[in-house]
């Protein structure tokens, strides 16, 4: 038992090592399908030019094996568990600490964790509570599925967070979210995916915001009415004309995510967390015999 | 809008005074990059940068390097960060040592507009993200100052056809963020207005 575990954890850091470069180098083929059609939409002078350079840079990228973006970010992992993996979540936790410290050294990768008083860097982009894990457990399974997800601070610098009240309605939480993306301007570099969390608390609101952003471009969330909200947001946001890098143009968003909970009867709050227009991501799954399977998502 | 090449460090005020808001700028020479920590000790902490910023162009930047000996690095991947942060630094940076040029991406907010007209300063918007890109046009690591606030350090880079960088903000008073802000509140009023 002890054996497999571990080489359970060398899988699962593995995992993470790998998860964590291709995610930085490789942006997914939704997102280049959604700025190709931004490239080809945007009429903007400057707005083409910025498409241009992005589209040139993926291609650049892919020819050298270079990172997209020199940001390699705050590696965030969402693990779904099932109940016979047979690796307990707390050496899940080491094993993606471990591959994402591996990673950060052999590639190397830029360290961006510092202590967040002192501000001194903590080491290979690993440090207190950081890499950032989340965690859903499913019964009856016993595999592991690992989402890595480098988020970037200019765009994670883009974060609101606002406990509108029951009256407000939908109105307040869309004139938030206008109003959160127009002051954000250019810093999140657009155009990017917003994610939105309607519901639950103040912090589930956020954690929710967090996980639309993961989500793949084109996807629509599977309560109507939160789909047509996501479809309003999408087609209002691109009405402000921010543009990309937020040098005025037609594109401001390549999509707007809502992802939803039931919440008090007093509380109606709404999150936003940006993802900017690199927006990275990478999967893997891992059998109960450590075998591993990488998937764009899982 | 016009397309110019500028060589780095400039000489010429001139240099800097044909550039308008909106124009396409690709950049040879020398570039400086700089981050919140390098300025904050230059600045809060009262340190001499030991480089010469007379003429410089600015990059906002933290690189990806890698070490090759005492004070010798490579690239991996240089790309470039948010400027607002360190929208306080604008005057003194021009005022103080000479600066001409600041690059960065996402833009400066409307207080940058006054000092860089009374200084002559630009501010260069590049596409934040496409550092594949930007570094193949980074030909050489040529000095490193300040190597403790690694990745933050006062680097000296030699650029060929660094960009292309669009003025957002302009000698003669224009912001190209102030305008794209102004046009997008104006148009907020009419979207609040039918929801």
């Amino acid at each position: 038992m002890s054996v497999i575990a571990t080489d359970l954890s060398q899988a699962v850091e593995d995992a993470a090592a790998h998860l964590y470069v291709w995610a930085l180098r490789d942006i997914p083929q939704d997102l280049r399908d959604a700025l190709a059609t931004a490239r080809d939409r945007e009429t903007s002078t400057t707005g083409k030019r910025v498409l241009e350079t992005i589209h040139r840079n993926v291609e650049i990228a892919d020819d050298q094996g270079n990172l997209v973006c020199q940001d390699t970010g705050i590696a965030v992992y969402y693990c779904r568990v099932g109940e016979g993996f047979p690796l307990h979540p707390a050496r899940i936790y080491e094993a993606l600490r471990d591959g994402t410290e591996r990673a950060t050294v052999e590639h190397p990768l830029r360290s961006n964790t510092v202590h967040t008083l002192t501000r001194e860097n903590t080491g290979q982009n690993v440090g207190f509570r950081v890499p950032i894990v989340h965690w859903d457990f499913v019964p009856d399974w016993d595999g592991l599925d690992v989402k890595c997800v480098p988020k970037g601070s200019g765009s994670e610098n883009m974060s609101f967070l606002k406990m509108c009240v029951p009256a407000d309605g939908v109105r307040g939480i869309k004139e938030f979210v206008l109003d959160s993306i127009v002051g954000a301007g250019g810093k999140p570099c657009p155009p990017g995916i917003v994610g939105v969390g309607v519901g639950g608390s103040a912090d589930y609101a956020m954690h929710l915001a967090k996980e639309a952003i993961a989500r793949p471009v084109g996807t629509t969330n599977p309560d109507p009415e939160v789909a047509k909200l996501e479809r309003e947001l999408y087609e209002l946001l691109n009405e402000t004309g921010i543009g990309p890098m937020g040098l005025g143009g037609d594109v401001t968003v390549l999509a707007c995510h809502v992802e939803h909970a039931d919440t008090h009867m007093t509380l109606n709050p709404v999150a936003v967390n940006y993802q900017c227009w690199a927006a990275r991501r990478a999967s893997a799954h891992v059998a109960a015999d450590g075998a591993i399977s990488y998937e764009r998502d899982v | 809008m016009a397309t110019h090449e500028v060589t780095f460090p400039v000489t010429d005020p001139a240099e800097i005074l044909k550039l308008r808001a909106g124009d396409e700028v690709v950049v040879q020479g020398h570039i400086i990059g700089i981050r919140d920590r390098t300025q904050i000790r230059i600045f809060d902490q009262g340190i001499e940068p030991p480089m010469d910023l007379t003429g410089a162009f600015l990059l906002h930047t933290a690189p990806g390097v890698r070490k090759l000996g005492p004070g010798r690095y490579e690239k991996v991947c240089i790309g470039t960060t948010t400027s607002a942060r360190m929208v306080r630094f604008t005057e003194g940076l021009g005022e103080r040592y000479g600066v001409r040029g600041i690059c960065g991406k996402g833009g400066f907010p409307d207080e940058a507009i006054d000092p860089m007209r009374r200084l002559g300063m630009v501010y260069f918007a590049i596409v934040g993200g496409a550092a594949a890109l930007e570094t193949t046009q980074i030909e050489e690591i040529e000095e490193v100052a300040w190597e403790e606030l690694m990745p933050e350090c006062l680097w000296k880079f030699r650029v060929k056809d660094f960009g292309p960088l669009t003025v957002g903000i302009d000698a003669h008073g224009n912001s190209l963020y102030r305008d794209v802000q102004e046009r997008a509140r104006k148009k907020l009023e009419d979207i609040y207005a039918r929801l």
